[in-house]
């Protein structure tokens, strides 16, 4: 596709219980910012059924055009027509940026998209900035391009990533990595209603059993965090991040490393693969800090990390650092907040 | 409109009368990557221009390609069938086919072309669906849901739409195979599904979909000399180091006849092979670019060490108590 220098920002705005999903929102914020340094509009594209409120949401949330797409057949997701709706989407009105949220849904989706439109796609950014780049073999600059950044190669190295001769320039990105901005329910905005053939073949699944997990380990929205890693040593280690967590009323958090030990399950995970957080207070316990853990945690106003490794890269982002081992060091901290009482 | 594996595959073998009689056997590709263990890396393995030098570091089987490998002999053992398995890299990643001989696949397919350099992940799956579409006949495509190298999880969805399949993404395991049918249980998130997807269809594996099979001594035995004709080129080299490339060339098709002999030559596809267009492959047919590669520099204006002792940690919980970062 030739490239639309005019053309909007886009967000696709996966729908939740029938709302937009947080990430579609923060996107939305991030759209506007990155549109308005281009000088162009936002768009959100919504298909689904039933839509109205989730429009008047998106608008609020910084969308100019909300182009809705409302077919009982999109109600619930499913790969084949939703690619179909967005790539003709984009087909037709060229926005020269398009967003997805990295999750399930999102990682399932933008990828067969990409593939039809024959357009670049970088999975899970953890920044977006607009920025000129110049072809090293050619020296051709390329203004205001798309400069999609994420930890690369296990996260041992950050990756500037551009496209330049294929349109439009996508990226996903992680739930909470963008903040969320204040909605402004006085915005205005246009909901255009677009139709999009869809073939019954590409409606190829159907669901015949579904079961929710209701979400039992809120990290988002925690205003206290406490993790452990790989130093925590085993599942009984776990006891002692909880201790503390129940002391301060905070959360379990926990790296990867962690979870792939199997100390503690998936839910808690934060960093680039799992939840990324904002707390008031995030204590790092017997966590090295990989960078794709520092991706997920590094906004935290307060950081506190507890390592036996005084070379351990975490102590370089914390605020506080105690060297020192976690069954002599959780102890005191424990002791010491309930002292304040 | 539907793909029916009974009317489209097996057109003309007349299995679609004896479908309800005997158990109808599936054939199955599985994608398995050779990636670098990520767990080690430094920057010293980055190339100045961003990509990896992959000969640099300990190179394993990609882990949820295992799985993805064990869900496909899953299904060769429960229903029958075959499984070939394919694999995109240097000469080196046989080593990932041959531990997929070692684990007892029906044949081994290393794709391997220096024009298939610096892929990304449209590159990548175009080849692979190119590669895919030569073999032929097929039922189910396994991939590992991602790689470790770049964790983007784009590569089986793009294949699929290279293929015009369906994807069925996040396996957690094959609840059952009916004709032409999958019914398959997929993690979403929040939760699972089961969903039905008429075949052939492309699905990718979650590691917690099962716990792959070790190699089997008896299969070790037999294929560990097992090889592409590209690693015998190699190996000729380094034993006739003062020989004339004819000479070589003639050492390496000599080797591989004795390898053929006994079963032992893994087949070796180049992007010709597959009919690829190269300005799809490699760079060229790659839309991302990697414009920068950084290290980071960790800064930290306002750090204070507090030390281990239950003074330090009191006078810490202090000041977080009167800046109100604790309530």
């Amino acid at each position: 596709m030739e490239p639309n220098r005019s053309g909007e920002v886009w967000v696709f705005a996966e729908q939740e219980d029938g709302m937009p999903h947080d990430v579609a929102l923060e996107l939305c914020g991030k759209a506007r910012e990155l549109a308005d340094q281009l000088g162009v509009g936002v768009g959100a594209v919504l298909p689904g059924a039933n839509l109205r409120e989730s429009a008047k949401r998106l608008i609020a949330q910084g969308a100019d055009n909300v182009y809705l797409v409302d077919d009982s057949r999109l109600e619930h997701y499913q790969t084949g027509p939703y690619a179909r709706v967005l790539s003709t989407l984009i087909e037709k009105h060229r926005p020269q940026i398009v967003m997805y949220g990295a999750t399930p849904l999102g990682r399932d989706l933008a990828p067969r998209v990409a593939s039809q439109m024959r357009a670049g796609m970088t999975a899970d950014c953890t920044r977006l900035d607009i920025g000129d780049v110049t072809d090293p073999k050619t020296k051709t600059e390329h203004k205001n391009l798309l400069l999609q950044i994420r930890p690369a190669f296990g996260g041992n190295i950050i990756a500037t990533i551009v496209n330049y001769d294929r349109w439009p320039q996508m990226a996903t990105v992680r739930e909470g990595v963008m903040p969320l901005r204040e909605p402004d329910d006085s915005r205005q905005g246009q909901v255009i209603e677009e139709t999009v053939e869809i073939d019954e073949a590409e409606l190829a699944l159907r669901v015949i059993e579904q079961h929710r997990e209701p979400r039992t380990v809120n990290l988002k929205s925690a205003r206290l965090i406490v993790a452990g890693g790989a130093g925590v040593g085993g599942k009984e280690g776990f006891d002692l991040i909880r201790e503390l967590a129940g002391a301060l009323g905070g959360a379990v958090g926990a790296s990867r490393a962690a979870v792939d030990s199997g100390f503690i399950g998936k839910e808690h995970q934060v960093g680039q693969t799992g939840t990324t957080v904002r707390p008031a207070l995030y204590i790092a316990c017997g966590i090295s800090g990989a960078v794709q853990h520092r991706a997920g945690m590094e906004e935290a106003a307060k950081i506190i990390a507890i390592n036996s490794d005084p070379d351990a890269p975490i102590l370089s982002i914390a605020h506080y650092g105690i060297v020192g081992a976690l069954n002599t060091v959780i102890p005191m901290m424990v002791q010491a907040i309930k002292e304040r009482e | 409109m539907t793909h029916s594996r009974l009317t489209d595959n097996f057109q003309g073998f007349g299995h679609k009368r004896f479908a309800e009689l005997v158990a109808v056997p599936y054939d199955s590709i599985v994608c398995g990557k050779q990636v670098p263990d990520t767990a080690n890396v430094t920057v010293d393995a980055m190339k100045d221009d961003g990509t990896v030098n992959r000969a640099a570091l300990p190179a394993i089987f990609n882990p949820e390609d295992l799985h993805a490998l064990e869900t496909a002999m899953e299904v060769r053992d429960e229903y029958g069938g075959t499984v070939t398995v394919l694999s995109m890299g240097p000469p080196k990643a046989a080593d990932v086919l041959r531990e997929c001989l070692y684990r007892g696949v029906n044949r081994a397919i290393l794709l391997t072309d220096r024009r298939a350099a610096a892929s990304d992940t449209l590159a990548t799956s175009y080849i692979l669906s190119q590669a895919i579409r030569t073999i032929g006949r097929y039922d189910i495509v396994f991939c590992g849901r991602q790689a470790i190298d770049g964790d983007t999880a784009q590569v089986g969805p793009q294949c699929a739409e290279k293929l015009g399949i369906p994807q069925v993404t996040y396996l957690e395991r094959v609840v059952g195979l009916t004709d032409d049918v999958a019914r398959i249980r997929r993690n979403v998130g929040n939760g699972w599904e089961v969903v039905e997807v008429e075949l052939p269809v492309l699905v990718t594996v979650l590691e917690t979909a099962n716990r792959p099979r070790p190699p089997a001594a008896k299969l070790v035995m037999r294929y560990k000399r097992a090889a592409v004709t590209a690693e015998l080129a190699g190996r000729v080299k380094a034993d006739m180091p003062d020989a004339s490339d004819e000479d070589c060339r003639a050492e390496v098709d000599r080797r591989a006849e004795v390898l053929a002999d006994s079963d032992l030559l893994v087949e070796q596809w180049d992007l010709e092979r597959i009919g690829a267009d190269l300005s799809r492959c490699g760079m060229a047919g790659s839309p991302t670019k990697v414009f920068r590669v950084q290290s980071i520099v960790l800064t930290k204006d306002d750090y204070t060490e507090v030390p281990p002792t239950e003074e330090g940690i009191r006078q810490m919980v202090h000041e977080l108590i009167t800046d109100r970062t604790l309530g």
